[in-house]
């Protein structure tokens, strides 16, 4: 039994999953979504793929209640519409975080998420979603080693 | 060459929940008011242009222009469908502006309808979202209110917009359609009223929303100097412009502004000859409360940021310094998709005629403009009208 | 040539839900879970988080680490696990693609219940070691379901942790030993169609987890010559806490070389991640020159056992990724209906 829209899903997977968008060596600039010619340089352009590190800001943002019917049993979900380090804007939801903690400015990382199951045992979709940064990990190991020193100098 | 255009007649449905009335029946009836104030008969029409964003989703139709032309009986008249989002009324508007003034064509209605309540809500949602951009903003999980309300949290950011604010919009676009009788809702409404209903997207609550709306709209337009053959008052089309700008906000210059409507607007007062102060009424693409605060500004008539003054000072009523939208515009007048930029004509040729209701009609009104958006403002189309 | 662990990382999704509240809906007494079963609190995936996004977030982590592997020198990668998204359709395909390592890899998703991906590493060290490929990425993941109102629920969780299996410099604990300890023993099973799996009661104890993991740590020892004292960790696979400490008990390992890798009394049993996440809280804090011992469980029934020494090159390694303790520790606590919303307790209309 065929299911429905499935070369489209596919077509734009792997810019979804990696955040890959279009970079001109020309103009140094970097475009999202891809493009097949650079809009600024357009035939001078020389243009290759480019994955994005997946850091940015939150430059808008908004909290949707009521969804369409694909997305309508995640509702509340925020959706922020994110300017990455390299420059281009995406838009996508903000994860792992409440909506009264989200701010314009915000810093935010990319993560691999769900975005959808088709209904009647279609195909799941995932993609790229946000979450806000937090690096207190890095501490960690300056902690264990430090305790490792200790200790060594005890002994 | 280019001559003058007049429209020299218009009808309207209602708008609002017609469950008993197709696409067809809704064509029907906006259509045969318009010819009967013509004065002729449908056989008359040279050309038929309408706007329709999706008979095909909301209805399984598409081929739209052959449905209605075949309905009202005036096969073999050409007869196409436009579409362009919310701006398809407005794109047909300009359509069969340059099929008159370019001298092809001495009769042609244009008209907008859309029959969306046929389906449940969350499918309604769906197909709005096509909108969108479906592949990075629909995909992802935004909604055609998220849109905008991702453009009004970064205008309450940049500019210190307040909720109140927008909610003094749709009281008064409320306020205005109480005195409608084609009105969608007829019911006024309290800043408390809005404020307390559901959010939809954040920050923008369901009363700062459009309703979804089943309608049509249709105007008739001849060159200038045959208006006289079908009406006493004739409206001369001073100016159609049309821009387009990008589908998403991703790569828009400046998401508090909506380029399009900017650059359509300068080519319309350009083409006019006139300036902003010169405008007694406007008809502003209200899908939401924020869409109007923006098209004020885009439009000319304040400075980015300023619009709000003209609300806490209550300017846009009927006999303030602009009104705007005088018959309860997309919020309470309704927002049948493809008609609306056609509706739009309508009220302003009523108003410069002196036909709109007591309570309503804007005193002395000679010039309107009428500002119709498709999507998050992919296309805009700015439309001057006069009565001389 | 040393061949072992060149990168690891570990994930866990932020929810909770504490055994009091589980014991509160079902009127249980929420004292006799904690003490039967060792644990306070298990993690719950998000909506839109399932196997394949919690093996991605870990295998992104390992690679992390594994800086220096390049995405053409992948050769395979397998994610174990007992939820798989999708019946039919590899979570390994959709995995290798967010990572970029396709096309020129092999793929393959395995399941042995929650040993499914201790095996699936050695596969990799053995493709490794023949030569077959560069490096392999082997992931345990699960989100796992227990029936509602069944002991299962009190401990099924989800996260997941990834491992690079390669050769040379790069080798921050090296595998000096695998043995595995299979039979056929029905202790823990789940029919296709069902929703929730089925278990033998007390029999999953004796005859079935201590039976496999005691026998094969204990050939695993005598095949090398070595001795508890020899190691400074041991990590289980860890159902509940008590199994893994009698295990340790039986077997003669002191409590302390277990605890850094014990994680189910604040993560809940994460299946096919359990002692893969237990090896990866170990590796956080392991130095160069310890020895681990670790002993995966699968149900059905299986043990693989690893003698693994940890290497020089741990330290300026394992700080490019986010240790376990910080995922465990990073955390928002739910209720029963919030969690049963997102385990779909509710059938969809």
């Amino acid at each position: 039994m065929s299911a429905s829209g499935v070369p489209r899903h596919w077509r734009s997977l792997r810019e979804r999953y990696r955040l890959l968008g279009t970079y001109c060596e020309n103009c140094k600039t970097s475009f999202f979504p891809p493009r097949k010619i650079c809009p600024k340089c357009r035939r001078r352009g020389r243009t290759r793929e480019v994955e994005f590190s997946g850091r940015g800001r939150v430059f808008s943002y908004t909290v949707i209640h009521v969804g369409s019917k694909t997305f309508e049993k995640y509702a509340p979900y925020i959706i922020g519409l994110v300017e990455l380090q390299e420059g281009p804007r995406v838009l996508s939801q903000i994860v792992d975080c409440r909506p009264e903690e989200v701010y314009i400015g915000m810093e935010v990382e990319a993560c691999f998420r769900k975005l959808f199951e088709q209904e009647d045992g279609g195909i799941i979709s995932y993609g790229f979603k946000f979450r806000p940064v937090d690096n207190s990990w890095v501490e960690h190991y300056a902690k264990l080693l430090s305790d490792r020193k200790a200790k060594t100098a005890q002994t | 060459m280019k001559r003058e255009v007049a429209i020299v007649a218009v009808g309207a449905t209602r708008f609002g929940e017609h469950w008993s009335k197709g696409l067809k029946d809704l064509a029907w009836e906006a259509g045969v008011q318009a010819v009967e104030e013509a004065g002729i008969s449908g056989r008359d029409i040279q050309y038929i242009v309408f706007g329709n964003m999706s008979g095909g989703m909301f209805e399984g139709q598409e081929h739209v222009g052959a449905l209605v032309a075949e309905f009202l009986g005036l096969n073999p008249v050409p007869a196409t469908r436009v579409e362009a989002a919310c701006a398809s009324g407005g794109v047909a508007f300009f359509q069969g502006y340059l099929a008159v003034a370019s001298g092809m064509y001495d009769l042609v209605a244009v008209g907008g309808v859309e029959k969306m309540t046929d389906v449940e809500p969350g499918r309604a949602t769906e197909i709005l979202s096509a909108a969108m951009d479906y592949e990075w903003e629909a995909y992802f999980g935004s909604t055609f209110p998220g849109v905008y309300a991702l453009m009004a949290t970064r205008y309450m950011h940049e500019y210190g917009l307040k909720p109140e604010t927008l909610a003094k919009v749709a009281v008064k676009n409320h306020y205005h359609g109480s005195m409608n009788p084609l009105a969608h809702f007829r019911n006024k409404m309290t800043v408390e009223d809005v404020l307390s209903s559901p959010v939809v997207a954040h920050p923008l609550r369901r009363n700062d929303c459009c309703p979804v709306s089943d309608g049509a709209a249709c105007v008739i337009l001849a060159p200038l100097d045959e208006a006289h053959k079908y009406t006493d008052t004739p409206i001369i089309v001073k100016a159609v412009a049309q821009a387009s700008d990008t589908l998403s906000l991703l790569e828009r210059r400046d998401i508090c502004t909506l380029d399009a409507t900017v650059n359509a607007a300068e080519k319309a007062f350009a083409m006019a000859k006139l300036t902003r102060s010169e405008i007694d009424l406007a008809e502003v693409h209200d899908c939401f409360t924020i869409a109007e605060i923006l098209a004020l500004e885009d439009l000319g008539f304040c400075a980015k940021g300023e619009a709000f003054r003209l609300y806490e000072e209550g300017e846009t009523y009927v006999g303030g310094w602009l009104p705007v939208n005088t018959d309860g515009g997309l919020k309470a007048g309704g927002h049948a998709v493809g008609a609306t930029g056609v509706k739009q004509i309508v009220e302003i040729v009523k108003q410069l005629r002196g036909e709109a209701e007591n309570g309503r009609q804007v005193d002395g009104a000679e010039v309107g403009l009428a500002h119709n958006v498709g999507g998050s403002g992919a296309t805009a189309v700015v439309t001057i009208l006069s009565r001389r | 040539m040393r061949v072992g662990i060149v990168g690891y990382g570990a994930y866990v999704p932020r929810l909770r839900i504490k055994i009091e509240e589980i014991a509160r809906v079902w009127g249980h007494d929420a004292n006799s879970y904690r003490e039967g079963l060792g644990i306070e609190e298990k993690s719950v995936p998000s909506l839109d988080e399932d196997t394949a996004t919690i093996a991605v977030e870990a295998a992104r982590n390992a690679m992390r680490r594994a800086w220096e592997v390049k995405s053409n020198e992948v050769g395979a990668l397998f994610v174990g696990s007992e939820s798989h998204p999708y019946a039919v359709k590899p979570t390994a395909a959709t995995v290798a693609e967010a990572l970029g390592l396709t096309p020129s890899l092999t793929a393959a998703d395995t399941e042995f219940a929650c040993k499914a991906a201790t095996t699936a590493i050695q596969a990799c060290l053995g493709m490794v070691k023949a030569g077959y490929i560069r490096y392999g990425v082997s992931i345990g993941a699960d989100t796992a379901q227990g029936a509602p109102g069944d002991a299962l629920e009190y401990t099924a969780a989800a996260g997941g942790a990834a491992y690079v299996i390669g050769a040379g410099d790069g080798v921050i604990a090296e595998v000096e030993e695998t043995y595995s300890y299979t039979q056929d023993v029905p202790d823990f099973w789940r029919r296709d169609g069902s929703s929730y799996p089925r278990h033998a009661g007390r029999f999953t104890g004796e005859p079935a987890y201590f039976e496999h993991v005691i026998n094969c740590t204990r050939i695993l020892m005598e095949k090398m010559g070595t001795a508890p004292k020899d190691y400074d960790y041991v990590v289980f696979h860890q159902p509940n806490s008590k199994f893994p400490l009698k295990a340790a008990r039986e077997l003669g390992f002191e409590e302390k070389k277990l605890q850094p890798g014990l994680l189910v009394s604040r993560l809940g049993n994460t299946y096919s991640g359990s002692s893969l996440l237990g090896l990866a809280a170990v590796l956080d804090v392991a130095s160069p020159g310890e020895r681990i011992l670790l002993t995966s469980y699968g149900s059905g029934a299986g043990s693989d056992s690893f003698s693994i020494m940890v290497t020089e090159a741990v330290d300026s390694k394992r700080m490019l990724a986010p240790p376990v303790m910080y995922y465990l520790d990073k955390r928002e606590y739910i209720d029963y209906s919030t969690y049963a919303r997102f385990r779909r307790l509710f059938k969809e209309g």
